[in-house]
């Protein structure tokens, strides 16, 4: 029978499919769940005409999940910011408009929070890509402890955030009994000590740096020493043997190779740095605030949990503002790298 | 430029931890390349015909031995004081510059006196790119390119600056049979145009054979034979030149020289005249057989294969090395073999038969005609 019947049937259902979204989220999703199985068992022949809903069926367990809990939150989230006067314990809200986005513009610790993240991805970003990349081409042009520099390199990777966070506290922090041995340093060679982790801001923010640097800097080197090795030696001999320079060959032919490579390192390290949270935790305490060192992911988290928090709609309209930054940057970068980046 | 290889030697450390032995890639290679001429270096991989590419280029510096550009001693030299042009295998073209910064890359790189200006630069990037006839492509990236066009393009970056010696890596083992074809002769024609000395690798016998002036033959890293194409496809030195060069390959048989005569298993071919004796192995060309019905030769006929203007016979015989035989006859010959006779005769061209020392090899002179 039924091939043509099956057919004729399906644009009906597809349309009832349609119609159940709209009141509300997770209803529309039960609903559609039940309309694919209901479809799936009325399925007499799976080879004619039926093979595009049988990759449906293969990708639902994956869209399922990634929908419930990816796609949900983020349209709740952006709900949310705009929801007015909202009430968790009531789930209750007074009118809806962008007072959320008002207020956390106005709000000073966010505006602190804001210009913590921006110093942070404009110092972090250039610095550890360069860096890693000098190290890189260094590591590549060593034959003999290579492999041991390359796993040193690599420890940081490995190691737990809160753990080299203490380190970093020991190297940095002034307690009454001692300055810390990065203090000691300063002293030897006739310097005042500086209180790194509560005193002056610029100390503050120079140790977040160097830790955020620091940590990101192994996935780098990893991706970019790979990325050289990978360069076929041939270009190298052809630019020997027309007797280019070394700097000249590191211009001309290896930043061109591997740009693919350090657009990836960029765009990902402006998002990492943009969501830094966990490093300003390690190095200064949960009260970010109070320590003036808050990022705007910490300010999400705190207008949620914090002492201050209960406050899901600010958190919510704050976690939008990141992502319009992010977004817009993310954008940009896309846009410079047409031009530069060589596939 | 004439190029002069003294002794030239090339040893690898060995990478085996038990055999401590060094690798030797190039073997006391001595030879003078006359000025201006096509030479190709032809042999099985792994046979040291790179490597002495890579010696006389400067990539690699050789254990022993010395290499001279006309008077000039240049084995300690870098390879960009050499005056060398290279064209890698794969071309190694930069694929993020168009083809015309690609040729004026290595201009790019003088310095000091050498420096030329801009419109110098494109002058001679733009000559370059007509020899090779791809001046209409200079704004194109190579991954847009032909491998044909990639492989002119090559050429154009190493002949920009004007070489004293062109060395080209298996230059047309990229490409398709039809684009060698037309590749190699532009190799030469361009060859031709310049003047330049050039010396080219491969280890495809026919493409040397057909565009070189003269060819080397390397074995293990021991040069085997030099010559003119035709010289050495006549009048191989030893067995391993001789199976090497030719398509279809030569046939070797186990022969005894008796009485004055060669036999092939029990078939007396050809007389022979000299001092030798006993067992020998006898190379014969595929174009070394004629079609005789009282022809000295008998084999056990496998087939014929038509190839319009030749035709290839396939047959059998005892004495043979290998389990089928090869011979190319005039396609007129058709008629002459019917297919279920079985059995073929043929009388041999002496000098396409060729014998050889059954232990080392080497090329036993004798006069056969008869």
């Amino acid at each position: 029978m039924s091939n043509e019947k099956m057919k004729e049937s399906r644009p009906d259902d597809a349309a009832k499919a349609r119609k159940v979204p709209g009141d509300n989220g997770r209803g529309a999703l039960h609903g559609r769940k039940a309309l694919h199985g209901r479809r799936a068992f009325q399925g007499v022949s799976w080879k004619s005409g039926f093979g595009s809903l049988k990759g449906w069926l293969y990708l639902l367990p994956a869209i399922l999940f990634l929908g419930v809990f990816m796609v949900y939150p983020l349209i709740d989230v952006f709900v949310y910011s705009f929801e007015e006067g909202y009430n968790s314990a009531s789930q209750t809200y007074l009118g809806t408009g962008t007072y959320n986005y008002s207020y956390v513009l106005h709000d000073p610790y966010f505006l602190q929070a804001l210009k913590n993240t921006f110093l942070l991805v404009i110092i972090t970003v250039p610095l550890s890509t360069g860096i890693a990349l000098l190290i890189s081409v260094g590591l590549n042009s060593i034959g003999p402890l290579r492999n041991l520099l390359q796993t040193i390199y690599f420890l940081p990777y490995v190691t737990n955030t809160l753990a080299v966070g203490l380190v970093f506290m020991i190297l940095f922090k002034k307690t009454p009994y001692s300055d810390g041995l990065v203090n000691l340093l300063i002293q030897w060679f006739g310097g005042e000590s500086v209180d790194f982790i509560d005193g002056p801001y610029w100390a503050k923010m120079f140790v977040l740096c160097f830790y955020t640097i620091w940590v990101v800097m192994p996935f780098k080197i990893l991706i970019l020493t790979s990325a050289l090795s990978s360069v076929n030696q041939d270009y190298y001999r052809a630019a020997r043997v027309d007797g280019t320079s070394k700097f000249r060959i590191f211009r001309r032919i290896t930043l061109p190779m591997i740009s693919p490579m350090i657009f990836y390192l960029v765009i990902t390290g402006f998002i990492g740095a943009f969501k830094a949270y966990s490093d300003a935790v390690a190095l200064f305490g949960t009260d970010l605030n109070g320590a003036g060192m808050n990022t705007i992911v910490g300010y999400v988290y705190d207008m949620l949990y914090g002492d201050s928090g209960g406050y899901p709609s600010y958190a919510s309209a704050a976690a939008i503002i990141l992502f319009a930054i992010v977004l817009t940057i993310t954008c940009i970068n896309l846009l410079i790298s047409k031009k530069n980046v060589h596939y | 430029m004439k190029v002069v290889l003294r002794n030239l030697t090339k040893k690898f450390p060995s990478r085996d931890k038990k055999n401590k032995k060094d690798v030797v890639a190039v073997d006391n290679f001595d030879f003078e390349i006359p000025d201006g001429k096509l030479i190709g270096l032809l042999g099985p991989s792994g046979c040291g015909k790179s490597t002495t590419l890579n010696l006389i280029s400067g990539l690699e510096k050789p254990t022993d031995g010395q290499i001279f550009f006309g008077e000039d001693d240049v084995t300690r030299l870098a390879p960009e004081h050499r005056g060398i042009g290279l064209v890698f295998q794969n071309y190694a073209l930069y694929p993020h510059l168009t083809v015309k910064q690609n040729i004026l890359f290595p201009l790019e790189n003088l310095k000091g006196k050498e420096k030329l200006s801009k419109g110098e630069m494109l002058e001679k990037a733009m000559e370059a790119a007509k020899l090779v006839q791809i001046d209409e492509l200079m704004e194109r990236k190579p991954g847009e390119l032909s491998g044909g066009q990639q492989q002119r393009v090559a050429i154009a970056r190493a002949l920009v600056k004007r070489p004293r010696v062109l060395l080209l890596d298996e230059p047309l083992s990229n490409l398709d049979a039809r684009l060698r074809l037309q590749t190699r002769e532009e190799i030469k024609r361009i060859q031709k145009e310049t003047g330049i000395t050039t010396i080219f690798v491969t280890h495809d016998q026919e493409e040397a054979m057909s565009i070189s002036d003269i060819i080397v033959v390397m074995k293990d890293g021991a040069v085997q034979q030099i010559g003119r194409p035709q010289e050495v496809y006549d009048n191989p030195a030893n067995l391993f030149v001789a199976k090497f060069l030719g398509t279809p390959p030569i046939n070797v048989f186990e022969g005894q020289v008796r009485d004055g005569r060669l036999y092939l298993g029990p078939d007396a071919v050809l007389p022979v005249r000299g001092a030798v004796q006993g067992a020998v192995y006898a190379g014969i060309r595929p174009e070394g057989f004629l079609l005789r019905k009282d022809g000295a030769f008998c084999c056990n006929l496998n087939g014929v294969e038509v190839m319009g203007r030749d035709i290839s016979v396939v047959f059998a015989h005892k004495a043979s090395l290998s389990p089928t035989i090869r011979a190319i006859v005039g396609a007129e010959n058709l008629a002459e073999i019917s297919a279920d006779a079985g059995q073929v005769r043929f009388d041999l061209k002496p000098d396409k038969v060729i014998l050889f020392d059954k232990k080392t090899g080497e090329r036993i002179r004798v006069d056969m005609k008869a």
